[in-house]
């Protein structure tokens, strides 16, 4: 049933580091984050890992194992052979911390840049009236652990620090959709999805779609759709007379 | 080693520790009431606990049975908790918890929708209607994600009003709180240091809310997270305040226990709620035998009756697999002991003889998720296998039910690491209520005393070089591995102070433990202060240690067995006991004192909302005159 295993982690600190080969024990039915784990109470004390609920809800423990970005908790240790070399590494888009944790305050920035949910004046909690077919489009989007494997995969800033000031990354992108699908919100967010948030830079490779431990529909459902609806929008002359006539709450 | 690294200093008014549900909804409370207010998490923002939290929130709206209100609330929740409870704490909950629920909404949660698009309810073992506000499986998510959303709407109005958007509420992400300071008797301030640099952090503030959680990972099989180290229970403790009810720690009937590097995770009791079934290896539906004589009129006997109840609950009794959870865990564990259990040690869960595969996926989606992914199981075609796992600590911080005032002046506890609400006993769904309804209570209670100081207490530079001397410790000496004396500590309350209890187990674990306090602190971390977990173990080992502590010494003084409290050696509930909590504190932080305190007596308005009947079986003779006095 156990096997030794052979792995190779990236350890380093301070923007310095390197992969560290290790032999552990692997039994049955365990997750790559149990070897870590193993790791740390056997061999390295001070490995350095995120992780909080170890049953893929919380999105912690974000890597790269053997170069795809994975949750070490939903990664069993089963999808390898007992010969293979398995690499971990932390997530390339974001600064490394250390060894497998790394600086994913990016994300928390962009989460601060979107206008929060808006509903309309005058409805007091309890009056809220929802079908459940309306809300599913958001609650899709609202099944997201924030794990940040889409924003780290997204090929926009993966390997391109310039593209961060301007691109929310998928994460955010399908924020702005979820709410502007969201039966009561009255904020008008397609045109700064486009203008503020990089909508135009995705081009939809649906890397974004591949990684998400939720399966979420980032692609297809979030960025696709909000992509046509700031198309209708700029070249509909009825939508832009009517944006210059009516007023719309652009809060 | 550095010896004396920078310790960065900030003022607020209110310092909230945790930032699950109940920390959340406290800051925000008190930064609506125009505090400054910090939040410090041990994880990443967004990251607590809550987002396991998997059924729902528990508040009588009526939506789905309009017959349900607060008082049928208020029954099941003291029924649940063996009528320990704070019964304050249980009205105020039940009373509360429908505006706290929609207060989300407004917020811009999304739960899932009746026919009339209110907001769905679902049925949850003691609850004696469908009550569950939820989001499929995964409320907890919901819940999180909308009080960490309403943070940062917050943080964009500061930016707007005050040109800065931590003005006025910040998020200090991984960082732990590892001692609150004092002056003179009420609290001045908390000290802690950063995970990814090491360095310390001072807060001054004259208000703390503890919102941390439980205590679970001193348990080898847990649901719980690694963050649920007693970390609230402890600075509580060694800051003068006093926990009750220790003794009480829910084992969820149904955690994975398949395989081994799963067992623990939790099998939401959704599962049950919705249809799903316990049966042991003879393929019977045991719980019927196991239907205790406190709810016999309630539940029902055959499994046609219990059936029919799913579609027609005003003629029918409920199945008794959603009988309240201590009652299930004892019996999922009687049956495995009497060898009629699963392969794997537990016993069948089966959903999917009972529920379209569709409907399966459509209500219980991340449990057929976390099934797939872990241990090859199908849900929709197969039965699941579970077992009992520590996963909730009804003991903790003794409050005021009003403002969640502990006995410190100056200090807050919400949440689970609160004490009272939930009695013996907490029932499902009343977790995320009860962070709600006393995360909001604790958060306004902390702003009330802010302004009603007429000094501002001061923080003693002596008090944080202790604590910075006894945080950096581990770092300097080449002790024993704290990995190794975590481990010994889990599984001795495992196996000693788990779900079934003897006096001498119990006696002996408290020994192992006095052992493990002196291993404790001698624990050694190899490595530097940047992120090393490592170190992080080592300072958190003080607490756990000094939680289990409190949890034997209550288990081995409660002579009976009540909720979360089994004891071998006294198996039945004894009415003498009903009115005492055990309460414990500490003098001098390295030993634990338990004390009996009586639980003042029910309002009278709220003690007639029983039937006779039913109270006799808690109450003692002398209660019962009195009751038959007050209900003349």
């Amino acid at each position: 049933m156990s096997y030794k295993a052979k792995f190779k982690v990236w350890r380093g600190e301070g923007g310095e580091g390197k992969l560290e080969d290790f032999t552990v024990e692997v039994n049955e039915g365990e997750v790559v984050l149990d070897i870590i784990h193993r790791l740390q109470a056997t061999q390295a004390p001070d490995l350095a890992v995120r992780w909080n609920c170890k049953a893929g809800k919380c999105g912690s423990c974000s890597m790269e194992i053997n170069g795809k970005p994975r949750l070490g908790c939903m990664t069993r240790m089963s999808t390898f052979t007992e010969e293979e070399t398995i690499t971990v590494t932390p997530m390339r888009t974001f600064p490394v911390i250390k060894d497998l944790v790394t600086d994913v305050s990016f994300n928390y920035q962009k989460a601060m840049e979107i206008p929060s949910f808006t509903p309309p004046a005058g409805v007091r909690p309890g009056e809220y009236r929802m079908q459940q077919v309306d809300v599913e489009r958001s609650q899709e989007f609202r099944k997201c652990i924030e794990c940040f494997m889409c924003n780290n995969v997204c090929h926009v800033i993966r390997d391109h620090e310039e593209n961060k000031t301007a691109f929310a990354g998928p994460r955010f992108l399908m924020r702005i959709a979820e709410l502007d699908m969201h039966p009561y919100d009255v904020a008008d967010r397609q045109e700064a999805a486009q203008e503020e948030h990089g909508l135009g830079h995705c081009n939809i490779t649906k890397c974004c779609t591949e990684v998400c431990p939720e399966h979420i529909k980032i692609t297809d459902n979030a960025l696709i759709p909000m992509k046509e609806r700031v198309a209708d929008r700029k070249y509909d002359p009825l939508v832009w007379l009517g944006n210059k006539i009516f007023k719309r709450s652009s809060k | 080693m550095e010896n004396s690294p920078n310790t960065e200093r900030h003022e607020y008014d209110v310092v909230v520790i945790g930032a699950g549900g109940a920390g959340l909804r406290a800051a925000i409370e008190a930064r609506q009431q125009g505090k400054r207010t910090a939040i410090v998490c041990k994880s990443l923002f967004g990251k607590a606990h809550t987002v396991m939290a998997e059924g729902g929130a528990a508040a009588a709206m009526g939506n789905v049975n309009s017959d349900d209100n607060w008082m049928v609330h208020f029954r099941d929740t003291m029924r649940g908790g063996k009528f320990l409870n704070n019964w304050r704490m249980a009205e105020l909950h039940a009373k509360e918890a429908p505006d706290r629920v929609w207060e989300l909404e407004a917020w811009g949660a999304l739960f899932d929708r009746t026919k009339d698009g209110k907001i769905s309810q679902r049925n949850f073992g003691g609850h004696e209607y469908p009550r569950l506000a939820h989001v499929g499986d995964r409320t907890g998510l919901e819940l999180i994600r909308t009080l960490q959303q309403r943070v940062v709407a917050l943080q964009q109005e500061d930016q707007e009003t005050h040109g800065d958007p931590e003005a006025f509420i910040k998020v200090f992400a991984e960082c732990t709180v590892t001692r609150l300071l004092k002056d003179g008797d009420a609290i001045s301030g908390a000290f802690g240091y950063w995970r990814e640099t090491g360095n310390f952090i001072l807060f001054d503030a004259p208000a703390v809310v503890l919102a941390t959680g439980g205590i679970g990972k001193s348990y080898v099989v847990t649901s719980n997270s690694w963050e649920y180290t007693g970390d609230g229970h402890a600075l509580a403790l060694l800051a003068g305040a006093k926990l009750i009810n220790m003794e009480f720690i829910q084992f969820h009937p149904t955690g994975m226990v398949w395989p081994p590097s799963v067992r623990g995770i939790l099998v939401t009791e959704s599962v049950r709620g919705d249809g799903g079934v316990l049966r042991n290896s003879k393929g019977e539906r045991f719980m019927f035998d196991y239907i205790p004589d406190v709810f016999k009129d309630k539940y029902a006997t055959t499994e046609e009756e219990g059936d029919r109840w799913y579609t027609d609950q005003a003629n029918n009794r409920r199945p008794p697999e959603l009988l309240p959870r201590d009652e299930v865990a004892r019996a999922i564990n009687a049956e495995v002991k009497a060898g009629r259990g699963s392969p794997q040690g537990g016993v069948f869960l089966d959903v999917s003889s009972r529920l379209p595969a569709e409907e399966i996926k459509r209500r219980l989606p991340s449990m057929h998720h976390q099934f797939k992914e872990l241990a090859d199981v199908d849900i929709t075609t197969e039965p699941m296998q579970v077992g009992p796992t520590c996963h909730y600590i009804m003991g903790g911080v003794e409050v005021d039910a009003d403002t969640g005032a502990a006995a410190v002046p100056g200090l807050f506890a919400a949440g689970e690491v609160s004490g009272g609400m939930h009695g013996s006993n907490r029932l499902g769904g009343n977790s995320l209520s009860d962070l709600l309804v006393f995360g909001r209570r604790a958060g306004g209670g902390a702003a009330a005393y802010v302004d009603g100081l007429a000094a501002r207490p001061a923080v003693s530079p002596e008090l944080v070089e202790e604590a910075r001397a006894e945080a950096i410790a581990p770092l300097g000496r080449g002790g024993e591995n704290p990995y190794e004396v975590h481990h010994e500590l889990q599984r001795t309350m495992n196996e000693l102070v788990g779900i079934i209890r003897k006096a001498e187990e119990v006696a002996e674990a408290m020994e192992v433990v006095e052992k493990l306090k002196e291993r404790v602190r001698l624990v050694g971390a190899a490595g530097s202060r940047i992120y090393n977990p490592g170190w992080h173990l080592a300072i958190d080992l003080r607490n756990m240690v000094l939680v289990s502590e409190c949890v034997a010494k209550a288990a081995l003084k409660r002579e009976e067995s009540r909720g979360g409290h089994t004891r071998d050696d006294f198996p039945g509930m004894n009415p003498a006991w009903r009115r005492k909590l055990l309460v414990c504190s500490t003098g001098d932080g390295a030993s634990v004192t338990v004390e009996e305190q009586e639980q003042p007596p029910m309002r009278d308005d709220l003690i007639v909302l029983f039937e006779r009947d039913e109270l006799s079986k808690y109450l003692t003779d002398e209660e019962m005159t009195e009751f038959d006095g007050i209900s003349k």
